[in-house]
């Protein structure tokens, strides 16, 4: 069986070799990593234009993650939605249940032809540290994730996954306790370990090469869905939604579908407790062009240009960056991003487990809330695709307490 | 008003002609105040310091160890802005008469606007930026700013910096250089970093600019040991340690002024 794994940039779309995409990406970081990333950059280059790499991911694709994922029509769901088609892209049944691991096995693979033995990497959700410590397992890697303190909380379930697995979860108690700070404080351990390690960044966020390499790892996503919806429904989708938190699903199901013209691309961001409550994730609808964690891009920020503590239920969209070709692809009007608040996407969750016995993640359950929306706009004609980028086990915690479902009481939802 | 490179200069001129390694000290602006954060780097170099490093405080300093990204928490969360930074080189300055830079990470000073900055900066009296996030290849906006507002742009070198980039990096830029003397984040470490020697010497191969090295310095021996083949010694964490294991204020400055004094007689040890 065969999948249609990497097709590199085939469109000829940006970055540009310094890693613009317009004004946004680029590589702001400091000279003790210029090496490392153009190291990356060199093997990736490579291992693009070599057929045994091709090979070789494309054989754990189909054999270890279960590639193509299926694409599933909800129509007791979309019943709330206008009455449009709805089709899932279902990345929750890859192994390790997200769409992460897409991008894990490919750099994996990178990191063993760098010749390095220890990889280290960011999580927020967990499933990035998941798919991180699953490969390194795999490959007889070292392994060390670093999580926000926050995150460990809310997450549990995943800490033991890595743990188990046997990767060393380091909890990062500065800042915020989230996914930025994680990320801050894996880049202090590359830079003091760039020789042995490699950075396996989780998000198309993060200097050049980051935002393009991991965007090719996800194509496949959005490569699949376009056969398939083409397949099942005779034509092209009119809008296609998926959550961004640094928007690697996303991009990975839009690219295949950037010349399609005529199909919406529809990013749905964290709005917490709302946007105007100033608690929220939504960084394309209330951030300014800044610089975070290596490359150009909308970020949440004061005056100063200090960055703000974002805020959302769901860990993996807590973050107030987001990758550079979004901001790039929303400036020139090919995308549009609008938030969705914490109590939009539970309620998508509930309605989505309990009409089509799917229980996804609250990343993922943004998407669906997104779904149910512009499935109104298009009405009964319309066709819908939504990446659902994840499933919900690590979330059933967070959801029990929102929804009340344990028989004794445990506190308020977090 | 013109930015003051020309006594950063100078300051490294005369701690050559003296033969000895001119002593750099960072802290960062309101730590653990405004006020207090002045009267403390205004104490380093009256305990010894020739050069004083302002930090703007980030709230993600990636570069910084724990120690640092203590004090830019508590400066943060003191409400320090922009303006208290350049007051903050501006009284130093004009207490001491030292050179004074500011040392931050690129987005506050890109937010801010770098011309504004470099104005800002001049107009203090600031003699010049560190930025250790942004690459040569991304400085060329900075660099006009800074050049005509008389500001060095003092760039970092590491080792693991190869000869073509020292060579690109040095030709870029004014002051001195920064010679990191590990692979690692700013903090107090037992050693010097072994691969610090051996980066100077490389460095002076492509540039007259001189070198100063830090990451990793916090006293008198290991001052003394940097000195015996860089241009200056650059001391950060071991100041803050002090400040913050201090019991008040007070002493936490007095402490600063001591570890000022203990450097400046290693940098004097060649
Ligand atoms: C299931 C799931 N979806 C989405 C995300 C958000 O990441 P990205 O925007 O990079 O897809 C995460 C991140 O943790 C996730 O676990």
């Amino acid at each position: 069986m065969s999948t249609d794994f990497f097709i590199p940039d085939p469109e000829g779309q940006v970055p540009t070799a310094e890693g613009y995409f317009g004004p946004f990406g680029g590589k702001f970081i400091p000279e003790a990593l210029v090496a490392a990333v153009d190291e990356v950059a060199a093997e990736y280059e490579k291992a693009k234009g070599d057929p045994t790499f091709a090979a070789e991911l494309n054989d754990l694709l189909v054999h270890y993650t279960g590639r193509p994922s299926p694409l599933t029509e909800v129509r007791r769901f979309a019943e709330h939605a206008g009455g449009a088609r709805i089709f899932l892209k279902r990345e929750d049944l890859n192994h390790t249940g997200s769409h992460k691991i897409n991008n894990v096995l490919g750099q994996a693979l990178l990191t063993k032809r760098m010749g390095k033995t220890r990889v280290i990497a960011e999580t927020g959700a967990g499933q990035h540290g998941v798919a991180t410590a699953t490969a390194c397992a795999l490959f007889g890697l070292d392994c060390t994730i670093y999580m926000g303190e926050v995150d460990t909380e809310r997450q549990a379930l995943n800490v033991a996954r890595m743990r188990m697995l046997g990767a060393e979860v380091i909890a990062v108690k500065s800042g915020s306790r989230t996914l930025k700070d994680a990320i801050n404080e894996a880049f202090r351990d590359w830079v003091a370990n760039v020789e042995s390690t490699h950075y396996l960044f989780g998000t198309v966020a993060g200097p050049h090469p980051f935002p393009a390499l991991v965007r090719d790892f996800h194509r496949v996503i959005g490569v699949e869905a376009r056969r398939q919806v083409l397949e099942r429904a005779g034509r092209l989708p009119d809008a296609i939604c998926a959550c961004v938190g640094g928007g690697s699903n996303a991009i990975g199901i839009f690219h295949a579908f950037l010349s399609d013209e005529t199909v919406r691309l529809v990013g749905l961001e964290a709005a917490g407790h709302g946007v105007e409550s100033g608690e929220h994730a939504a960084t394309l609808t209330a951030g300014d062009p800044g610089i975070l964690h290596g490359s150009r891009s909308y970020v949440l920020q004061d005056e100063d240009g200090q960055i703000t503590e974002p805020y959302s239920i769901s860990a993996g969209l807590d973050y107030p960056g987001i990758g550079p070709e979004h901001s790039y692809l929303k400036d020139i009007g090919r995308a549009e991003y609008y938030p969705v608040t914490d109590d939009e996407a539970m309620q998508a969750l509930r309605l989505l487990s309990r009409t089509e016995g799917i229980i996804p993640a609250i990343e993922s359950a943004h998407a669906l809330a997104g779904a149910l929306r512009v499935g109104r706009e298009l009405g009964p004609e319309g066709l819908l695709l939504v990446n659902l980028s994840g499933r919900g086990d690590k979330d059933m915690d967070t959801a029990a307490r929102y929804f009340g479902l344990y028989d004794t009481p445990q506190g308020d939802a977090k | 008003m013109s930015g003051n490179i020309q006594l950063l200069t100078k300051a490294l001129a005369t701690a050559r002609a003296e033969n000895r390694a001119a002593l750099v000290g960072y802290l960062p602006a309101g730590f653990p105040t405004v006020a207090d954060g002045i009267a403390a780097a205004t104490a380093m170099v009256e305990g010894g310091c020739d050069i004083v490093e302002i930090g703007l405080p980030h709230s993600d300093p990636v570069l910084d160890g724990p120690v640092i990204q203590t004090a830019d928490d508590i400066a943060l969360r003191g409400g320090v802005k922009i303006v208290d930074v350049i007051r903050t080189v501006g009284e130093v300055h004009e207490a001491t008469g030292a050179p004074v830079l500011c040392m931050t990470y690129w987005n506050p000073v890109d937010r801010h606007g770098a011309e504004r900055f470099a104005e800002e900066l001049a107009a203090a009296g600031g003699a010049g930026c560190i930025l250790p996030d942004l690459p040569v290849e991304e400085s060329a906006g900075w660099r006009a700013a800074a050049e005509r507002h008389g500001l060095a742009t003092v760039f970092v070198v590491a080792p693991s910096s190869r000869d073509e980039r020292l060579a690109k990096i040095t030709a870029a830029g004014s002051g001195f250089v920064y010679a990191a003397s590990l692979m690692g984040v700013t903090g107090t470490r037992e050693s010097v970093g072994a691969q610090a020697a051996d980066l100077v010497s490389r460095t002076r191969a492509c540039t007259d600019l001189p070198v100063c090295v830090g990451l990793g310095v916090s006293n008198a021996e290991q001052a003394a040991e940097v000195a015996g083949f860089a241009d200056g010694v650059i001391v950060g964490s071991a100041f803050v340690k002090r400040m913050l294991d201090a019991p008040d204020t007070p002493s936490g400055i007095a402490a600063a002024r001591e570890l000022a004094a203990e450097l400046a007689t290693g940098v004097r040890k060649r």
